[in-house]
């Protein structure tokens, strides 16, 4: 019963790449060793909206989880550990991607079925004469 | 907005009290939009306030038009739009916001606020 979720956490400033690096894919590690799939991306350095642990900016991090609760659990008492990781927040998101999923099949089945009713108006009328933009 | 604030004492008759959300209106179980902003049913919020007769700026829904089904904590310039100078979030009176789309604009506001994304009180530098 695998859940996904948005695991995002903000790593202070001063941080070098490399460390940065280890600790991400010290994370990965256990996520994936504890069955799980997981893809990350760094954002980069942007400015906080408030001063966190005395820091105005901070690198922010996104890992998008696969897993269970336990998992992320344990993955949340290791962002508190280390010392580097100042925020984190993490967002459940298996529902609501099940509900974007739907709303977009049922604005392609929409499509499709007056694509086929309407076989010649909307696709030709793709060169407009009165083009005003 | 002083008007919004100063009508509804005047129409004291309909109850539309808003700072006090009584629980006397039975029909309100649920108190999270409904309270304060009374029986109006979205749109023209105008008629029902100090007599006011004419219709107010009938406001659309920013997502529903531009079928923005996905609000999320991490698109900041979408979620800066509905929050004011002071970093509250803007009412959904004033915005025009559905209140499906309001409730999850609400929850990803203050998610991002939590992760610095969004500043609690006071501008975003």
């Amino acid at each position: 019963m695998n859940r996904t979720y948005e695991l995002m956490f903000i790593v202070r400033p001063d941080m070098l790449d490399e460390d940065l690096n280890k600790l991400i894919s010290t994370l990965e590690s256990s996520v994936t060793s504890s069955g799980g799939t997981v893809k990350s991306e760094v954002w980069g350095k942007r400015r906080l909206a408030y001063t966190v642990r005395k820091f105005n900016d901070g690198i922010f991090v996104l890992l998008i989880l696969d897993g269970t609760g336990p998992m992320v659990h344990e993955l949340e008492r290791r962002l508190r550990v280390t010392e580097p990781v100042i925020k984190f927040i993490t967002v459940r998101t298996d529902e609501e991607n099940k509900r974007l999923d739907k709303i977009k099949k049922i604005r392609e089945s929409r499509k499709k079925a007056s694509a086929a009713t309407a076989p010649v108006t909307p696709e030709a009328g793709g060169e407009p004469a009165p083009a005003t933009a | 907005m002083a008007e919004e604030t100063k009508a509804p004492e005047a129409t004291a008759s309909t109850g539309d009290a808003r700072p006090a959300e009584r629980p006397e209106r039975s029909e309100r179980p649920e108190r999270s939009d409904r309270g304060p902003r009374g029986p109006r049913s979205g749109g023209p919020g105008g008629p029902r306030e100090g007599g006011r007769k004419y219709f107010r700026r009938k406001k659309v829904c920013k997502f529903c038009t531009e079928k923005i089904e996905a609000v999320n904590y991490k698109d900041v310039r979408l979620l800066a739009q509905f929050v004011a100078e002071s970093g509250k979030i803007v009412p959904r009176r004033l915005t025009g916001v559905c209140t499906p789309h309001q409730r999850r604009l609400s929850l990803a506001i203050k998610q991002a606020r939590n992760i610095a994304l969004l500043p609690f009180a006071g501008r975003a530098q």
